[in-house]
């Protein structure tokens, strides 16, 4: 890794920050008689509405089908997750500080791992949103429906069309990661040039 | 509608004796091919602009879309209006207190938008209330009316509520002169005690309308004003009529004069003598009404004296201009130099010059003077007359090109006419019996000139026939070619006299969608499903509920007992775009309410005998709203039934589920589902 390398990656982490204020992931909704749409951002610490009663309002029509309510507070992960941020960029960071090849493949199977591991239990948490429904308090039952939005992509849920990307947060923690990649596979062909 | 009549007998009668100015109309050239499509607006797809019509009689405001014709909505102002609760709430009660007590109805003549350099700006509507006379301010963010001051010394506010062009003022002008004070006189006294006003009210400051001050004015009959603009910036024109000073039989007695006046007023003249203490404070009695934007809920405030100005002690502030045949509209180009009379008995339309005006009054040129008032030679003040323009000359609108449009309700025809030459350019035929017309912005200094709409009384024959009652109409034309085109013909709701429009763009964007819940002030909020409760004090029994999608909490209520009354405040806890809830309860002696989301409504229910009262909601609110209900049970005095909010099964889920959203310091006082009564 030459100096210039180490230095643009370590850069790169400072960009990854912006993954503690910018939604990770969204979901949008729309309906016939919502022309304005509906949405929640997920956060690394919190979960909001796009607009300022939105999370209220999806809470409010998913009372229907016996969903349960999205309580920010009461999702453990949003508690940990920004830190668990902070600990990539900084372990990132001083990787590049370092400069070993090594250390660096073992920060991006790190991440990759992490990254895995907070996708997969973002689909839990739909999936449990989608399929734990109290059919005690749900007032509108379709028999087999369930209610999992998407992990990422389009889906039709009733009269809702629900749709799932990533959002800028995400974007922002995937540059130090590609970053990481790219420093990796240059610095090899180098390393082997030299030796 | 005695004097319609009159004026259609006398219009069939002039028919008849061959004597029509104009040529008949020829209905084949009304409508060209295209009209259609340029009046279509596809579905989903929104005007081009707002108008705003009186409602007349109907005491409201309604609301079109231009070029479809497509009524959008009915703002009630004066009147009680059953379909939202307005004037029946006890919120909204308030707005329609006057010196006479509750009013439950008024007449509706002329919406004014309110004006910034001398063009509406989007902020306000005003209106006249014409029988008790009132003025309101409606705001364009929520459509509502927000204010309503009462003109004290004054009966037939007709001449209102017209604006300065950076609405410092609105005027109201009476039509019925009045003793002022008002008191007990025999009729035939009216020359010695009746007297006339003219009332400016303070406009530009929301919340703080005040009756700035009046002008006594010799008792005749007035009738319409307009502000002077541009060059004439600081005048105000007012048509009289009854100079005569007839007090009955006017249609005959009041025709009399060759020539009425118009008053031109100097109000900068007039401000500063109210500065200087020239004006006389007269005791008066007028209320003034407001609604709060945090409780959403409207107060009354009597006042008790008004600053009266008698133009003898002020010099320079009155001008009378002989004006033929009892004109009736006075209308000021968009330059400010020309100031059209509507002399609906004349043969001519004249109009005045500013300039000429100021020249005649430099020079002293009058002809007498009238309770200290200069009256200026007709000669020295006339820029022009129209000849042969129609019969029964009305209201002159113009569009900015150089062309005023002049209504004729005899001959039922639209006349455009050129400023300058006099010479009468083009005639459209409308049906029937035309009185104001509109062009978006036609009254102040750049109208938007491409459509006028004529407003019609009679229809007769244009529509499905529906009874002996038939609807008015309104007629839109395109007016950006040299030749007027027919567009569009719609019928209208009451009788709207006059219109005002605006490009939608200045004010769709600011509409308020919903009233934040966090910002609701009202005593009786309900902010959350677990603050649902009943509360007796005394007498009476409030309850504070709670709607949202799709239920009422409290929704079981039981131990009023007959002889209490009950004010049921309803605040909906929604926080969506266009979800509202309505409410109402078996044999209640008022109209539902309709709540939009944020807001507290109350009714006020005072059961008569023992039972019980299913309510429900009224507004078709969601898939559920058909299970939106509840019942209230009413016992007979003294039989000790505990007072209690029970909540149904499913609103109990709805608390607890309430509940845990709250902080545990607010929630801790709630009391266990099922049941919390008994406070």
């Amino acid at each position: 890794m030459t100096p210039r390398m180490r230095l643009l990656l370590g850069l790169t982490m400072v960009v990854g920050l912006a993954a503690l204020v910018l939604p990770l992931w969204e979901v949008r909704l729309g309906a016939p008689q919502y022309p304005e749409g509906l949405g929640l951002q997920i956060f690394a610490h919190t979960v909001a509405g796009i607009k300022e009663h939105d999370l209220q309002n999806i809470n409010g029509l998913n009372h229907y089908i016996g969903m349960q309510e999205i309580r920010p507070d009461a999702i453990p992960e949003l508690k940990f997750m920004p830190w668990i941020i902070v600990g990539l960029l900084v372990a990132g960071a001083a990787v590049a500080w370092r400069g070993s090849r090594r250390a660096l493949l073992i920060w991006l199977v790190v991440f990759a791992l992490l990254g895995a591991v907070g996708l997969w239990d973002f689909w839990r948490w739909e999936y449990d949103y989608g399929h734990n429904l109290d059919m005690d308090k749900a007032i509108i039952i379709v028999p087999g429906m369930t209610y999992q939005p998407p992990l990422i992509g389009s889906k039709q849920l009733l009269n809702f069309t629900a749709t799932a990307w990533p959002g800028f947060g995400a974007l922002a923690l995937g540059v130090p990661f590609l970053a990481g990649v790219v420093v990796l596979l240059r610095s090899r062909r180098r390393g082997g040039e030299a030796t | 509608m005695a004097v319609q009549r009159w004026f259609g007998q006398a219009a069939l009668a002039t028919l008849a004796l061959g004597a029509v100015a104009c040529s008949a109309p020829s209905p084949s050239r009304l409508v060209t091919g295209d009209a259609a499509s340029r009046t279509y607006v596809p579905p989903g797809e929104h005007d081009e602009y707002y108008s705003f019509m009186s409602g007349g009689y109907s005491g409201n405001v309604t609301v079109y879309g231009l070029p479809s014709g497509r009524l959008l909505k009915t703002i009630p102002v004066f009147s009680q209006f059953p379909e939202n609760g307005y004037g029946y709430s006890e919120e909204t009660k308030p707005m329609l207190e006057t010196s006479y007590g509750f009013l439950p109805w008024d007449d509706t003549h002329h919406p004014q938008l309110s004006q910034t350099d001398g063009m509406p700006d989007g902020r306000w509507l005003f209106i006249n209330g014409n029988n008790t006379p009132r003025v309101a301010r409606i705001d364009l963010t929520t459509f509502e009316t927000d204010e309503i001051i009462e003109i004290p010394h004054s009966a037939g506010g007709h001449a209102s509520p017209f604006v300065t062009p950076n609405s410092e003022y609105l005027v109201s002008a009476v039509r019925f002169s009045l003793p002022v004070p008002n008191k007990d006189v025999p009729i035939e006294t009216y020359k010695q005690n009746f007297k006339g006003s003219l009332s400016f009210v303070t406009a530009n400051k929301p919340g703080e309308m005040d009756i700035a001050f009046q002008i006594l004015m010799p008792g005749y009959n007035y009738d319409l004003g307009r502000a002077g603009k541009a060059k004439s910036e600081g005048w105000f024109f007012f048509t009289t009529y009854n100079t005569e000073q007839a007090y009955t039989l006017l249609e005959l007695n009041a025709s009399k004069n060759d020539k009425d006046y118009i008053a031109a007023v100097n109000w900068k003249v007039a401000e500063k003598c109210v500065a200087d203490g020239k004006a006389k404070v007269a005791p008066a009695r007028y209320m003034h009404n407001t609604m709060d934007h945090g409780s959403r809920s409207a107060t009354s405030e009597t006042k008790t004296s008004v600053k009266m100005l008698v133009p003898a002690d002020c010099p320079g502030v009155l001008y009378f201009l002989p004006t033929p045949k009892s004109p009736h509209g006075v209308d000021v180009d968009p330059t400010g130099e020309y100031i059209v009379g509507g002399g609906k008995l004349a043969s001519v339309i004249p109009v005045h010059s500013f300039t000429k005006m100021l020249a005649a009054i430099e020079a002293k040129d009058f002809e007498n003077e009238l309770d200290g008032i200069p009256v200026l030679r007709y000669e020295s003040v006339i820029a022009g007359e129209v000849e042969r323009p129609g019969l029964g000359p009305l209201h002159t609108e113009f569009d900015g090109k150089g062309n005023a449009y002049t209504t004729m309700f005899i001959s039922s025809e639209v006349v455009k006419w050129k400023l300058g030459t006099w010479e009468v350019l083009d005639r459209m035929p409308v049906y029937y019996s035309v009185g104001h017309l509109m062009i978006p912005g036609g009254d102040g200094v750049t109208p938007w000139g491409k459509y006028l709409v004529a407003m019609n009384k009679i229809t007769k024959d244009r529509y499905l026939p529906t009874g002996a009652e038939l609807t008015h109409s309104a007629q839109l034309i395109d007016i950006s070619g040299e030749k007027m085109e027919m567009l569009l013909d719609f019928p209208t709701q009451g009788e709207p006299h006059y219109a005002q429009a605006l490009p939608a763009s200045m004010i769709k964007d600011k509409q308020v969608k919903f009233f934040s819940l966090a910002d609701n002030t009202h005593p009786w909020a309900t902010k959350s499903e677990a603050e649902a409760t009943v509360e007796r004090r005394g007498k009476a029994v409030h309850v504070k509920a709670i709607a949202v999608r799709s239920h009422f909490a409290p929704d079981v209520i039981e131990g009023v007992e007959v002889g209490d009354t009950v004010y049921w405040h309803v605040t909906s806890i929604e926080q969506d775009w266009d979800i509202v809830h309505g409410f109402a309860v078996l044999g209640m002696r008022t109209a539902e309410i309709i709540i939009a989301p944020g807001e507290t409504r109350t009714i006020k229910f005072v059961p008569q005998e023992p039972g019980v009262y299913p309510f429900y909601c009224t507004d078709f609110c969601s898939a559920l709203h058909q299970e939106m209900q509840g019942y209230l049970r009413v016992s007979a005095p003294g039989s000790g039934v505990k007072l209690t909010a029970g909540l149904s099964e499913r609103s109990a889920t709805q608390q607890a589920r309430a509940a845990r959203t709250v902080p545990p310091s607010a929630a801790a006082p709630v009391a266990p589902a099922g049941g919390k009564g008994g406070r």
